[in-house]
């Protein structure tokens, strides 16, 4: 079939991408981080959301060398630096946050320190009206 | 209304494309329009014509295919999934095309609703 | 917003974290196996049940069927939709949100 031709000019959303599993026993993880970096492509805004198991994505000190899988957490390097990059250019029009979800923290007896990132902890109520608020969740 | 669908998982062992292709169906029904279908993770293998269900069975990825050319509904096959799980040109069912994950965020940016299935 | 969910309060916490994250108002979809929480009589009713007075709360009506369940065992106040519902409640809602 034909490439469907949109009319994208000047749109601007904001995507949730929500990560709710943890990294390694499934592929969801990484491949949202693909869309996630795609999605700066387009200039679009995003909250990168961390709850539940996927707040451990967001580890330090994550190991693969055992399991013999590609350690994907040098990609958060990555999304942090477009997040500063748009946060300190003025002619970039495109804002991202990282957060993640305080009870989902607690809960693994976690804290901000634990984080490969700098973080925005919200809480449930918080967080709801964010991801409300959102055009387009995309879940992993 | 654009609804924008983004599908998970492959036929067979989820029900995502299963509930994927009856809500695009109703939506179709209803006078929406579907202008695309991104299929991304194991979502690619909807797109293998190799596949080949019992014959007393649903064929999703001839289902897929056949909306597509009846509805004029553009299936988007994610390269990266594809490659990784084995779905190329040479074995991409009717009605496919591969391209790249810009696709998924255009259909976000240019539909009015980005519906997703998976698990 | 339109919630789904669409894995069973048995199996997964993906009901547990939509009720905690979907703003009040919001509306909520049950589907697939998502559909067993919508049932009536089990421990996990209860969830649901406290939903109702804080957000609409429909259930796919064929994912109902297909389980051998019928329309009247489903919590009060949840609604059944067919295809065509699903796709009037995303049209109404807005962004749709997957609970998987």
């Amino acid at each position: 079939m034909a490439e469907y031709d949109f009319d994208t000019e000047g749109v601007k959303k904001t995507f949730t991408f929500m990560n709710r599993k943890a990294p390694y026993g499934t592929v969801y993880a990484l491949e949202v981080l693909e869309t996630v970096l795609i999605s700066a492509a387009f200039e679009q805004h995003a909250n990168i959301v961390f709850a539940d198991d996927g707040v451990y994505q967001l580890k330090a000190g994550h190991d693969t060398a055992g399991i013999g899988m590609k350690n994907f957490s040098p990609t958060f390097g990555i999304i942090e630096m477009e997040k500063e990059d748009a946060d300190e250019d003025e002619d970039i029009d495109m804002v991202w946050r990282i957060i993640v979800e305080k009870e989902s923290m607690e809960a693994r007896g976690l804290t901000e320190d634990d984080f490969k990132v700098d973080v925005e902890v919200l809480s449930a109520a918080e967080l709801a009206d964010i991801v409300d608020a959102s055009d387009c969740v995309i879940s992993g | 209304m654009k609804f924008g669908i983004l599908i998970n998982e492959g036929p067979f062992t989820h029900q995502a494309s299963d509930t994927a292709y009856h809500f695009t169906k109703a939506a179709l029904e209803k006078g929406h329009e579907v202008p695309r279908v991104f299929f991304y993770y194991d979502g690619v293998n909807n797109a293998n014509k190799l596949s080949e269900p019992q014959a007393d069975d649903r064929n999703l990825v001839k289902l897929w295919g056949e909306l597509a050319a009846e509805k004029d509904v553009d299936l988007v096959v994610c390269v990266a999934a594809g490659m990784r799980r084995g779905i190329k040109d040479e074995n991409l069912a009717d009605g496919f095309r591969i391209s790249g994950l810009g696709q998924l965020v255009e259909a976000g940016m240019g539909c009015d609703r980005l519906m997703m299935f998976g698990d | 917003m339109l919630h789904t969910v669409n894995k069973s309060p048995f199996e997964r916490n993906s009901l547990d974290t939509c009720l905690r994250l979907a703003k009040k108002g919001s509306a909520i979809l049950l589907i697939e196996d998502g559909v067993i929480g919508a049932v009536k009589g089990t421990v996990e009713s209860a969830k649901l049940e406290g939903a109702v007075g804080n957000h609409p709360v429909f259930v796919l009506g064929p994912d109902l069927k297909a389980r051998g369940l019928s329309e009247d065992q489903v919590i009060d106040g949840i609604k059944v939709v067919d295809y065509a519902g699903f796709v009037d409640l995303a049209e109404e809602h807005g962004a749709h949100n997957a609970w998987l």
